[in-house]
């Protein structure tokens, strides 16, 4: 067996077996959805219905406002025009309301424009207030338009309604929402990069300094060379990693399926309706999921499952080398912060990016920029491939990439050889840079 | 073929720092080889060199008349001063890994480790942790793991620190026994003693150069004086000492003895020892006369200090 695959032997069998390792494989998924399952009943759970008082001495709204009370729904509306304003206010302060909506009398509806206030303790929330401003805003319009003398139900019908169908040139058609999907497949996958990296680096980093301070690195490098050592680590870790995903994945599928049995005994009364209006129901649903999963299948599969394989190498191995380089540099884990922050932030920027600049323009200045830099063209460039990247952009990408990752390793294995051997004090950025050149 | 290690000129630099200024060795096959020096002089720097650790800037290593090369590594066994084991890691498995490093395979390794641990009564921690293990145990696995794959070279660096006295006999006899099946030896350390015991020949580094090379008796040699200890008892001591004093340079000495004689350090100079005989018969009973060798603490300090 040659020397590497022992070494990628020895850590993963080391990493499998630990038993913080074994803990997070089954636990963590059973975290997760019990964190899903927790969100969810919250969600469910009512909020209290918050009252709010209405004082409209214009009499114009108030009606409007008490015709949406719904039974259940998050605000009930009062009409209280006929109590002192005075009182009213002072009943906030009680907290008998949440809130005081004051319309004043005014002499032209233009006034109410800037007249109406909303008194309340609590800051209310934007959509809330938005919703007041439409309603006010809609009967306004229609006092206006009937001093104006015009025909509203005419100006109802005459009001036009657009949707523009998307499609590409070559003919196919498109739905909208699916740019959506697009960064949603995308940042997956990205995302998934960067918890791998930032996760199994991490792993790597402490594997290295283990054997730095248990002081057997010195036996193992008579051995072996120590970029054997490095990458054989950084391998084996990511195979311990690859093992943990694929239990994960197996976990979230065997649940999604024991939950769809559960759910699907569940919804048994549903079965009951009449079989014609079950079938009209479903062939309405699968109307546009059809439409939904053609498109789904009109995505490059092929560009983001290569790219994705790609890019999860070159990146993992770019960066787990830098992981290796700090750990052989450190001698314990605190020390290891200050060198970690540069790793870190490249990772979150290309994150950032990709869910604020690609989702907005996927083939913009800044998203092809930070789809070329090697150290975020990962996350970046996955994130850019659902929406389509010629050929060429990535091409250079993959190879700037390698080519990166090449010249780290060099680096990193350089730093490496030097500082396993080095004990008892943390180095500086300068002393790094003096190892390079011994 | 004589020489198994032949360093040859090796200059290896740290930044400005010179930690090897173009040293040479050979170390003859067969032979325990102190390599000694003060802390600092630059033995781990050559040793982990000659274990392909680090490479030298210049200068080249030739092992059993072959270059260093990375096949070499496993004729090569290597017990360092930083000594450790994976500490979660199960005493067996460990050592099977670190054999196979050494390019053993799995079947060898097993044989070769069953061997060893029956021959060092360790059996029962096949399957401990080394965490399990007090700091002297783990100490007798590294030992095993070094001579494993029975390389001709060992090299072992300060070898007795944290042993027993019961562990470090142990390992001591293990020594001898492997230097009988013609494994030569180099060892680096700063207990003297055990240096006088085990070692034929040896080497002192002293600030990135090699003072001294040689076999140990030729070296003590090198150093002796010509000064006798005598013990003498005598009716006439200023008789005596008037005579002594005409031709040597006298001393007191310091050496155990059952006797009340006079004790003396003499200084023959280009003397023959008989002639100082000669004077010491005529004036009394001579209870003692040893020439004086220089230990290999008293060289090590000589050379360093000079």
């Amino acid at each position: 067996m040659s020397i590497i695959s022992l070494i990628i032997k020895r850590e993963f069998i080391a990493k499998v077996r630990n038993k913080s390792f074994i803990v997070m494989t089954f636990l963590s998924p059973l975290l997760f959805v019990g964190l899903a399952a927790f969100v969810g009943y919250l969600s469910t759970m009512k909020a209290d219905t918050k009252r709010i008082a209405i004082h409209d001495e214009s009499g114009l709204f108030a009606q409007e406002f008490t015709a949406i009370n719904q039974k259940n729904g998050e605000y009930k509306y009062l009409d209280l025009s006929l109590i002192d304003l005075k009182f009213l206010k002072d009943s906030i302060t009680n907290e008998s309301y949440e809130g005081l909506l004051y319309i004043p009398k005014v002499e032209s509806s233009k006034d109410f424009e800037n007249k109406i206030q909303f008194i309340s303790n609590n800051s209310p929330s934007i959509s809330f207030i938005e919703n007041v401003q439409e309603v006010i805003a809609d009967k306004l319009t229609k006092t206006n338009l009937v001093q104006a003398q015009l025909d509203t139900l005419a100006i109802t019908k005459a009001k036009a309604n657009v949707t523009i169908s998307l499609s590409k040139a070559s003919g196919e058609e498109s739905v909208k929402g699916l740019n959506e999907i697009k960064i949603g497949i995308g940042g997956a996958f990205g995302y998934l990069i960067m918890m791998f990296i930032i996760i199994y680096g991490n792993m790597v980093m402490r594997s290295v300094i283990e054997e730095k301070t248990s002081r057997i690195v010195e036996i193992i490098i008579s051995s072996v060379k120590p970029f054997q050592l490095m990458m054989g680590k950084i391998i084996g870790t990511a195979l311990a990693g690859l093992l943990q995903f694929f239990i994960w994945a197996l976990i979230g599928l065997s649940l999604m399926f024991a939950a769809s049995l559960f759910f699907g005994v569940d919804v048994g009364p549903t079965a009951k309706l009449s079989p014609e209006l079950v079938q009209a129901a479903q062939q309405e649903m699968t109307g546009t999921a059809q439409m939904y999963i053609k498109e789904l299948w009109n995505l490059p599969i092929a560009s983001i499952l290569i790219g994705f394989v790609i890019y999860f190498i070159g990146g993992y191995f770019l960066y787990s080398s830098f992981y290796a380089a700090i750990g052989a540099a450190v001698d314990n884990q605190t020390d290891s912060q200050q060198f970690l922050l540069p790793i870190i932030m490249p990772l979150m920027l290309s994150v950032y990016v990709g869910f604020f600049t690609v989702i907005n323009d996927p083939h913009g200045t800044i998203a092809v920029v930070f789809s070329m830099i090697p150290l975020t063209s990962p996350i970046v460039m996955l994130m850019r491939i659902p929406f389509g990247v010629p050929l060429w952009q990535i091409a250079i990408s993959v190879t700037l990439l390698f080519g990166t990752f090449f010249s780290v390793v060099w680096f990193a294995a350089k730093i490496y050889r030097i500082g396993i051997l080095m004990y008892g004090k943390k180095p500086t950025w300068a002393e790094l840079y003096k190892w390079l050149k011994y | 073929m004589n020489t198994i290690l032949e360093v040859n000129k090796v200059v290896k630099q740290y930044g400005d720092y010179v930690a090897l200024n173009g040293v040479s060795l050979a170390v003859p096959k067969g032979s325990i080889y102190g390599l000694l020096g003060p802390n600092g002089a630059g033995k781990t720097s050559l040793i982990r060199i000659i274990n392909q650790i680090t490479l030298p800037d210049s200068g080249q290593i030739i092992l059993d008349g072959e270059k260093l090369q990375p096949k070499h590594v496993q004729y090569i066994g290597y017990l360092p001063e930083e000594r450790g084991l994976y500490n979660t890691m199960k005493v067996g498995e460990q050592c099977l890994y670190l054999a196979q490093m050494k390019g053993l395979t799995k079947a060898e390794a097993k044989k070769q480790l069953e061997y060893w641990f029956e021959r060092l009564e360790i059996q029962g921690w096949w399957n401990k942790k080394i965490q399990e293990l007090s700091k002297g145990m783990a100490q007798k696995i590294q030992f095993v793991v070094c001579v494993l794959h029975k390389p001709k070279l060992l090299i072992f660096d300060e070898p007795f620190s944290g042993f027993d006295p019961v562990n470090a006999t142990i390992i001591k006899d293990e020594i001898l026994a492997l230097r009988e099946e013609g494994a030569t030896i180099i060892f680096s350390t700063h207990r003297m003693e055990s240096v006088e015991e085990l070692c034929d020949h040896i080497a002192l580094i002293h600030k990135s150069n090699k003072l001294i090379e040689g076999k140990l008796s030729d070296v003590k040699r090198q150093f002796k004086t010509n000064s006798y200890e005598v013990g003498i008892l005598s009716d006439n001591v200023e008789g005596l000492m008037y005579d002594i004093t005409q031709k040597f340079t006298v001393a007191p000495a310091n050496f155990k003895s059952l006797n009340n004689e006079l004790k003396l350090e003499i200084q023959l100079g280009t003397a023959l020892p008989n002639e100082l005989l000669q004077v010491l018969t005529q004036r009394g009973q001579v209870t003692h006369f040893v020439e004086k060798i220089p230990t290999v603490n008293d060289i090590f300090i000589q050379a360093v200090s000079k």
